[in-house]
This record gives structure tokens, sequence and C-alpha cells, in this order.
């Protein structure tokens, strides 16, 4: 596969539609497993790494799923490809950066659903959606779970369920999270609330990349932490209904925004969109705060003519290694500050001579 | 605050609460002990069963020094990277791991999704109770209970056969 394919193109998780999307932006499950008989992927000698990789691109290549998976190989890759995929949300920076030895991801055209190999398990599944979908995303990785399981025996332990290398992930080896953007609950100073709430549950909260990242763009990332003793519908239930709750704090937050100072909130996003389409330099992190901003106009109404998807795409097509992929060549930091108020304003250009 | 029944000072405080009534009671160490709230202080004797039982149960050693037989992983070198080497792990440390996740889970078994032999094994056993408490309604004359058996078993038999 040639990934430079991949970048005019949104995954689907990304298209800023699906249930309840003015606020949630995508919703995630992945699953943890292991192959039988093999020492985890820690311990492993690269030999049984490769065994495993070969063992599990027989079975995603046999697997009866509606959508093929195609597996790419890591070590092959060149750092600005491996960098490409973990900011589309496909592989993470272990993989892409701190293991070695045989490893690789496989992942379907629409880049909804992905299986990694050789990560701190032998097998991370992962199914994205966009919006709020928890159901959804269960029911497609419990079958793609099924389809691998049939070619590759499971280390599955009677009272401990599914076993993994860490303490953390072992019974259903479940991590769902939910990818929320909560602009106005950050405006009006609720956000550690909610969070302290949260925490107190069992929830963890995080930012948009996960584990120890800083939440950038008032995106964040809402993530059941047990996995042992609740079943998976039990465990979704849970995070359903604080995401509900949370949806109401913020669209409610929303709305007082609206009533006592729309006016500014007008003004700020005519100039956020201002200095994203006029800069000759931005950073990542100025963009992606400018971006929240256009994107919470956009669901108060304060603007009709920029798409949702759009900010998405903008929001995707801005980070380090989609950049240099598009301008086609390595850049340094200034080098990428540069290319990305560029890249911005013809984007921008473009989308406002539609609006005409 | 002084004990209860004595006057001396009081050190042994018990909060009791049934039905959302709180008892408290407050009493000194003396008086406590003689209502046995709290035990006797260690006599003199050694502890010959608890010697014993240490002597004759290696397994009951710190589990520090249990080991893999398939990997070779320690339990202290597990708790020092905090990753398992392999599968047999969880049998080998098993007496810790139960405390490690009532901590980190809350919980000490797998209540979720079986792999599909699992499944089908337990949806077996779960069809031919059914049946049974089918047949014991239908004896009994409960054609109520018999019809709500009779739905669980097509549903249970539906699961089992999807598409």
């Amino acid at each position: 596969m040639n990934l430079d394919s991949l970048i005019p193109n949104l995954g689907e998780w990304l298209r800023g539609t699906g249930p309840e999307s003015d606020v949630v932006v995508s919703t995630r499950v992945r699953l943890a497993r292991n192959v039988a008989d093999y020492p985890f992927a820690g311990r492993a000698s690269p030999a049984q790494k490769a065994e495993i990789v070969a063992r599990a691109r027989d079975a995603v290549g046999r697997a009866d799923l509606p959508h093929a998976l195609e597996y790419l190989d890591v070590p092959a890759m060149p750092a600005l490809d491996r960098q490409f995929l973990v900011e589309r949300q496909l592989i993470s920076r272990e993989l892409a950066a701190v293991l070695d030895g045989p490893r690789g991801v496989a992942f379907d055209a629409s880049e909804s659903a992905s299986v990694m190999v050789n990560e701190e398990d032998h097998l991370r599944l992962q199914v994205l959606r966009s919006g709020f979908a928890l159901d959804e995303a269960w029911a497609d990785i419990d079958k793609l779970d099924d389809a691998l399981e049939a070619r590759l025996p499971y280390a599955f332990h009677a009272q401990f369920g599914y076993l993994t290398a860490c303490p953390t992930n072992v019974g259903t080896g479940m991590r769902a999270s939910v990818m929320l953007h909560l602009p106005a609950l950050g405006l009006t100073k609720q956000i550690d609330k909610v969070f302290r709430a949260l925490q107190k549950i069992n929830l963890a909260v995080r930012g948009l990349h996960g584990e120890g990242s800083r939440a950038f763009g008032d995106l964040y990332q809402i993530s059941n932490q047990i996995t042992l003793g609740k079943s998976e519908p039990k465990i979704l239930n849970e995070i359903k209904e604080v995401i509900q709750t949370i949806l109401q704090y913020e669209r409610q937050a929303r709305t007082v925004l609206m009533k006592e100072r729309k006016q500014a909130e007008q003004d700020r996003v005519a100039r956020a969109l201002g200095t994203l389409g006029s800069a000759t330099m931005i950073t990542a992190e100025e963009t992606m705060e400018l971006l929240s901003v256009v994107r919470l106009g956009i669901h108060l109404r304060l603007i009709d003519d920029v798409p949702a998807t759009a900010v998405n795409q903008l929001f995707i097509q801005t980070q380090a290694a989609h950049l240099q992929k598009l301008v086609g060549h390595a850049l340094d930091g200034e080098e990428r500050n540069a290319a990305r108020a560029k890249y911005l304003k013809t984007r921008l250009r473009e989308l406002g001579s539609h609006r005409q | 605050m002084k004990c209860m029944f004595c006057k001396n000072p009081a050190t042994v405080h018990q909060t009791v609460i049934v039905n959302q009534q709180k008892r408290e009671a407050h009493l000194c160490q003396k008086c406590a002990r003689e209502r046995g709230l709290i035990p006797d202080p260690p006599g003199p004797q050694i502890d010959l069963q608890a010697v014993l039982s240490l002597m004759a149960a290696p397994q009951l050693a710190p589990a520090g020094d249990a080991a893999c037989p398939a990997c070779g992983m320690t339990y202290a070198a597990f708790k020092a990277g905090g990753r398992f080497g392999c599968a047999h792990d969880y049998e080998a440390f098993r007496p810790s791991l139960e405390a490690l996740f009532e901590k980190v889970h809350r919980a000490t078994a797998h209540r979720g999704k079986l792999p599909a032999e699992l499944r089908s094994a337990a949806r077996a056993a779960a069809l031919e109770d059914f049946r049974d408490r089918l047949r014991a309604a239908v004896r009994a004359e409960d054609y109520e209970e018999a019809a709500r058996l009779r739905d669980l078993i097509r549903r249970t038999e539906a699961e089992g056969n999807p598409g």
C-alpha cells in the first residue's frame, strides 16, 4: 500500500458525523489479545515474534470480514510513514518508534478497523467510529475478534479471562474510549469538576494522544480503567451513562454562552478564522486551539459556511507527518510552522471561494 | 472520653451501623478485651501451628520467590517491571494476583466474553438446565413458567446459530 493514497482522505471516524457529533468526535474500542503458547511480545525472541506476525497475517488474510485488512510491516517503513500512521490513530507511538523486532499493523481502507501485531500484546484490535457509537463499535470488534480467534487460539484463563501482558488489561482486554470536544465546559471553568467526578467512578480522562498527553483543543478522551469482573456490555453502559451526563453539561454551558455573550463568541470565532487564514507561521498547538473555536462556532451556528468535516480535515492534515507528506520532504520545526500556515491559508481560501 | 463501663480513659471506639441506625461504643482496653472486642495479648508460647504450616507449605512463602516454570519470570521481576512474561505467569503467581486484581479492578474473576469453544459449552450447559426446569414446570402444571422457559430455550438456541 502506498500511504500517500491516504493523505487526501479522512478516516471514516473523522467524518464529523454520527450520533451526538456536536460534542462527540469519535468512539474507539480496542481489545488486547495474546496467542496461546508463546511468551508475550516483550519476552518473545525475534524468531517467535516473526512467527506471531506470520500467523496473524494469515488469520487476518483469511478472516471472513466485510472489509479486507491490509498488512503493513512497520520496521520496513520510513520514520515519517510511521509517524503518519500514529497521527491517523492506526498505530501507537510505541509500535512506531519505541519497540523493535518484527511487528506491524493491518487496517482496512476506511481506517475503521485495525490490528497491531507485537505491540505490548501480540494483537491489539481496534475499531474507530465517528460520533457516539459504543454499541456499534463493540459489535464490529466482537466480530473481528471472533474471526481472528477462529485461526489463532488465544491465551485464556478460566478465572482471569483473556490474559494480557499488563495486569491493567486482563479479563476483557477491552478499553473503550470516547473522544469529546468540550470547549464550553472549558470556557466556563467547569471542566475540572467534571473530571474529578469521573476519576471517582474509575473512568480515565486523557488528552488526544492517550496516556500522559495534554488536552489540546478542548479534546478529551474518556475511557474505562477496569477490565476485570464486568462484562463488556456492562462496561460500555457505564461509560454511556457518564457521557450522557457530560453531554448535557456541555450543551447547557453552550446555551449559557449563547445567551450571555453571543457577540463575544461571534467575535472569537471570526478572529480564530482570521488568524488561521492569514498567519504566516503557526504551531500545531495554536492550530488546534483555533480549530477548536471554529468547531464550536459551527455547532453554535455562528458560522454556517465551514463544514465540520473540513475542520477535522484541517486538524489532521496540519499535524507534523501529514504536512511533510503533503509537501513531499522533511521539514524542521520552523519550516513546519510556515508550511502549516501556508496550507491553512490555501485551504481556507478554497473553502471561502465555495462560499461566494 | 471515658470508658462506658469503668470510667477509665476510653481507647477502643466502635461504630456499628445497623439499618441506618448508628451506635457508638467507647471502652477502655480492659473492658474491651473482656467483651471480646479486641483479641487477647499474644502469650509467651510459640505458635507451633503457624511454624509448622510455614515449613510444610512452601507455596505460602512470600510470592517474591515464585518463578514461572514456563518463562522463568519471578514475581519480584513482574512487580518491578509491571508486565507479565507469558500466560503461565497468571497460574504461577495466582495467590498474589488475586490481591493485586482486587486492588486494580475490585474483582478477581472474569465475567465477559468467552472464546467460542467455551461459549458453546456454556450454552449447552444452560440449555440442559432450562430443559430440566421446563420438564419440572410442566409436571407441576406451571404453564406460565413453562412458556417463559420455552422462549428462553428458543432464544438461547438462536444465539448459538446466528445468521
